[in-house]
């Protein structure tokens, strides 16, 4: 529970950041919100040796309607997801989710970017913001990109991040229309051991905790658009995952949660 | 008076702690201290080869490191850690040295000590200590330690560390199972379990300048025990070392032991002449002192026609875990004499093999035996009830003792005496706050409608040993102390009170109750009471706190001392008064002489008299100032009635706790509001042993999941508002009638939960289901009563 040595950097801007990850390469990481990344450290799990914080970039916290979604900066702690107005208005699902993460001192320290970057497929924003569609914004070295969340996530903490980029913004599409996301646990502040989230009726369906990354439940969604039953689809709704097995739920459990919270999803979302 | 014995008086100790005023060992500081960086081993069972310190003693800030063989060069640390209780005389009990010299025996096994000025440098260094381990076969596992294929101990031809019979009547146990008309036999575990107080143990050892005194400063339960067992094991003089208990935030029987950490810092610092300090990290403690629970009960019960019990018969596997600890042998003991919990059984035969394991010692965990005995009987008495056609509160109406009415000194068929009992008021009332009849019907509906949310009902009427104890009873059980404790109240010349507690509190609030049992005795205000606790200077006889005894002990030293002290003064009051003292009334604090109201004096007021000593009743001593060492004649026997009410998801497993009603009867009470504290304390952490805790191995020894992330100690949010209520049987054990109620909760709950969750799948032929009751496990129950189909 006693990190090892690390030195410490407050970043003056995004810019700031991008340039000294390009200074320290694979030694630095990005501090957030920490809830994840001091933990592990603790544990030392994870050994960076640079620690770039990047959790007091004001300019990088904010919540707009832009163009028919909603762009939210990076460093927008859940608890600001949580309590938006813009989302309750546009995106109910999106605070319903955030409202879900950890405990309050979670929430009010966590951002939407940093639990993106960290790619925990255990995770619920991750999830919620695949199923919603919604597009992440990375800024690097030599600009910025936009990336499909459907196209972020690579494995077990990984990302198609590069060294030298930092996540700068997530947009997701606005909108209302029949969502619900089920969160199974043992305990209110856990990870889910299986979390299924609906988005518009049922187009999107996403899985946590069933993979390496946040997936997608394909094979359910397109029986959905196929006009299948809610039960007929929802018992698809494991199908081509892989997984993981702990002290919670082996891996039969785990397929037997996602089609029994994707069924309920689903009935909620279209009730 | 505001507050005398039965007043919800706030407690006083709480605007300092909650303000944090309150000084733990963190907060406490020496110049020059060094901290130790223990180095565990990672192995569950491995031979030493060799461990290369060099780079670590390279480290910044480091002062030195230290490994069993230098420790022995010097001549420190080399007597065991001490086992006061050995159970039997042929009982086996490796050495456990401080500092593992060839054989690491379990993940957390100390192998190494780096002393450095701080405490991330220790960590770092520790870090840095190269430790060659070759591996040899462990025992992950009870069931592995009873196969004893496997060795937990290389030189130990078995496993089995010592067997334990207590069976008063062997005749009459084969005769009640061949003429049984209903017999019931089960299996169940009792998992191992981590204490996890609020705040992890530490310790910080001074050594006085000119050397051989230590001041010991401990996150301790026992500082009177620590400081007898550091003198015997250590060899410092017992008059060379003050123990201190500062702020303390809970144990839970965690915090009762003496561990490797106290003996080396003690040592080092007496033999370097400098402060020595530790504070556990979270995750060090699932290894650093013991665990609790630990075993596997198989038990069966013989009953008549008509459901009542003639016979419980039983034998324990017990987990030692890798060494014995202070009472580690002697835990599943304690639990020995309930297993025929509230019920007028006739025969009891119970038997207790303890085993050795490569896993963290088991030892003290709240309730300690008892809420394993009362697990097994009272859902043995479930399992009985489904055999015999009845419901479980009928077979319990049944077979309490003296059909639930009103009893004292009762003898049980373990040979101990029940002190006094009265179970179906409790019973009754439990039943009535519950609401069973209403939850009975919604359950039928459930069931009718194939509901996904079932609702299952669970009961437990439980009883259990509190006060330890009468020194006789455990100088019986060959138990290495005896079980009085010790007060001291002092009228103080201002008319202040001083009262010096032997029993010790890490979070109960004794300063609040001792000053309610003073106002109430001696008609002060409490806040005229000063309560001296924790400090062997100030307090130096005592027998700490465990196993409920505090006020059933000591609270009851602290009355019989104020008696004492009221006694001295009415004859100064009677003196003052040239009265007879037999005619010298003594009412709410006043002296006055009967017949004559008017002319009175204030208890309080005598101090200055004692104290200035000129005008006492001849050859009387000056001051007021009485002692008591009080030794219980018995045991305290608390019971009480739990009802727990769950609903279980059957789609996803998922048990949800939605109502728990808790009837306690632990005799007088002395502030409810700090028995309620008790009680709901309590239930959550039986709650949770049904529900979420488990202290999970792999067979090689390692435990998979010692951080609080894996680890599942519940939080308010899983838990429902706990409905109590209390009935009071007076205890005939002490004066003051008072029982004892710190484990109570602990004892009903698990019990109630895991009937409740049995009741609500019985529709799917469940009869059983393990602790912790998983999601997972509870919808493969489910699942294998569909044919498997999911």
């Amino acid at each position: 529970m006693i990190p090892a040595a690390f030195d410490y950097t407050v970043a003056e801007s995004a810019d700031h950041a991008i340039q000294l990850l390009g200074e320290y390469g694979d030694e630095a990481k990005l501090l957030a919100g920490g809830h994840s990344l001091i933990p592990m450290m603790k544990y030392r799990l994870a050994t960076p040796t640079q620690l770039i914080d990047v959790g007091r970039l004001d300019d990088l916290s904010y919540i707009r309607r832009d163009n028919g979604h909603i762009a939210i900066g990076a460093m927008t702690k859940h608890a600001q997801l949580e309590t938006s107005d813009v989302l309750a208005a546009d995106c109910p699902m999106l605070q319903h989710v955030a409202a879900l993460v950890g405990d309050p001192s979670v929430r009010h320290r966590g951002t939407l970017g940093g639990t993106l970057a960290h790619s925990d497929p255990a995770s619920d924003l991750p999830a919620a913001v695949l199923a919603l569609g919604g597009t992440i914004v990375a800024k690097g070295p030599n600009g910025q990109r936009e990336i499909a969340s459907s196209e972020f996530f690579t494995g077990y903490f990984e990302s198609v991040l590069a060294e030298d980029e930092m996540i700068v913004e997530v947009k997701v599409p606005a909108g209302t229309a029949g969502w619900n996301y089920q969160k199974f646990n043992r305990r209110a502040q856990d990870w889910a051991i299986v979390g299924v989230a609906v988005a518009d009726g049922g187009a999107g369906i996403s899985l946590v905790n069933m993979g390496s990354t946040p997936i997608r439940a394909t094979a359910a969604e397109e029986a959905l658009a196929g006009g299948a039953s809610i039960a007929d689809a929802a018992a698809l709704a494991a199908q081509d995952t892989d997984p993981p097995e702990d002290l919670n739920a082996d891996g039969e459990y785990r397929a037997h949660l996602a089609r029994v919270l994707t069924q309920r999803a689903l009935e909620a979302a279209n009730g | 008076m505001t507050a005398t014995i039965g007043s919800r008086m706030l407690r006083k100790e709480d605007p300092k702690l909650l303000t944090g005023e309150g000084k733990y060992i963190d907060d406490i500081h020496a110049p020059g201290e060094l901290w130790m960086g223990m180095v565990r081993s990672t192995m569950g069972h491995a031979t030493i080869a060799s461990i290369d310190t060099s780079e670590a003693e390279q480290m910044p800030g480091v002062h030195s490191v230290w490994t069993g063989a230098s420790l022995t060069e010097a001549g420190l640390c080399a007597a065991p850690l001490p086992c006061a209780w050995p159970v039997t005389e042929d009982m086996v009990n490796p050495a456990h040295l401080p500092v593992a010299v060839s054989e690491a025996k379990h993940v957390g096994d100390i192998v190494a000590v780096v002393l450095a000025d701080s405490r991330y440098g220790a960590a770092d260094a520790a870090e840095k200590v190269i430790v060659d381990y070759e591996p040899l076969p462990a025992v992950g596992s009870l069931e592995a330690a009873v196969a004893d294929e496997v060795m937990a101990h290389s030189d130990l031809g078995s496993n089995k560390a010592f067997h334990w019979p207590l069976i008063p009547d062997p005749e009459g146990t084969e005769k009640a199972f061949a003429e049984a008309a209903h017999t019931v036999s089960a299996k169940f575990v009792q998992q191992r379990l981590i204490p996890a107080p609020m705040e992890p143990r530490g310790c910080m050892a001074i050594p006085s300048p000119a050397g051989g005194e230590v001041t010991f400063y401990s996150a301790t339960q026992v500082p009177h025990i620590l400081k007898v067992m550091i003198a015997a094991t250590t060899g410092i003089a017992e008059s060379k070392i003050r123990v201190i208990a500062p702020a303390v935030g809970g144990g839970f029987g965690g915090k009762l032991n003496v561990d490797a950490d106290a003996i080396l810092s003690c040592s080092l610092a007496n033999h370097l002449g400098l402060p020595v300090r530790w504070t556990e990290s979270r995750t060090e403690a699932a290894g650093s002192s013991h665990q609790g629970r630990g075993q596997i009960q198989h038990i069966e019960a013989a009953a008549d026609a008509d459901g009542k019990i003639t016979s419980v018969k039983v034998h324990l596997d017990a987990d030692m875990g890798a060494y014995m600890m202070l009472i580690t042998p002697g835990v599943p003991l304690l639990g020995s004499f309930l297993y025929t919990g509230v019920y007028d059984i006739p025969n009891l035969s119970f038997t207790c093999d303890g085993w050795f394991t490569n896993m963290t010692p088991t030892d003290a965990y709240r309730g300690a035996g008892r809420p394993e005995a009362s697990y097994a009987i009272e859902r043995i008495m479930d399992m009985m009830a489904l055999e015999v056609g009845i419901t479980p509160e009928e077979i319990r109406a049944r077979n309490y003792i003296a059909g639930g009415e009103k009893f004292e000194n009762y003898d049980a068929a373990s040979t101990l005496v029940f002190d006094s009992g009265h179970y179906r008021p409790a019973h009754d009332r439990a039943l009535e706050m519950a609401k069973v009849a209403d939850l009975r019907a919604e359950q039928a509906r459930r069931r009718d409608a194939g509901e996904a949310k079932q609702l299952g009902i669970g009961m437990c009427t439980y009883v259990e040993i509190c006060g330890l104890a009468p020194s006789r009873a455990l100088g019986g059980l060959n138990y290495g102390a005896g079980g009085w404790e010790h007060a001291t109240v002092r009228l103080l010349p201002t008319g202040k009170v001083e009262v010096v507690s032997g029993s010790t509190p890490h979070g109960q609030g004794h300063e609040t109750a001792w000053s309610q049992i003073i106002a109430d005795k001696m008609g002060v205000d409490p806040n005229d009471v000063e309560v001296l606790h924790s400090d062997t200077a100030k307090s130096p006889l005592g027998l700490d706190t465990y196993g409920s005894r505090s006020l059933a002990v000591g609270g009851v030293a602290i009355a019989m001392a104020a008696d004492k002290v009221i006694e001295k003064a009415k004859l100064i009051a009677a003196h003052q008064f040239e009265a007879a003292p037999e005619d010298v009334e003594f009412e709410s604090g006043s002296f006055s002489v009967a017949g004559t109201p008017a002319k009175s004096v204030h208890i309080q007021e005598l101090g200055f008299a004692a104290f200035a000593a000129h005008d006492l009743p001849d050859g009387m001593e000056p001051n007021l100032q009485e002692q008591v060492s009080f030794d219980p004649p018995n045991f305290a026997f608390p019971f009480g009635t739990h009802v727990a009410v769950v609903e279980i998801d059957t789609g996803t497993g998922g048990v949800e706790l939605i109502d728990y009603v808790a009837v306690d009867d632990c005799g007088t009470q002395v502030n409810p509001l700090i028995v309620e504290g008790q009680v709901h304390g309590g239930i959550v952490q039986g709650a949770a042993q049904a529900l979420f805790e488990v202290a999970n191995y792999d067979e090689d020894g390692n435990i998979t999941n010692p951080s609080f992330m894996d680890y599942l100690v519940p939080s308010a949010a899983e838990m429902p508002s706990i409905q109590l209520d209390s009935t009071v049987t007076p205890s005939t054990s002490n004066p003051l009638g008072v029982k004892g109620v710190g484990e109570a909760g602990t004892i009903g709950s698990a019990a109630a939960v895991i009937n409740a969750i049995c009741d609500g799948l019985s529709p799917y032929g469940v009869t059983d289901m393990e602790m912790p009751a998983t999601p997972q496990r509870v919808w493969q129950a489910i699942n294998n009563s569909n044919g498997g189909a999911a």
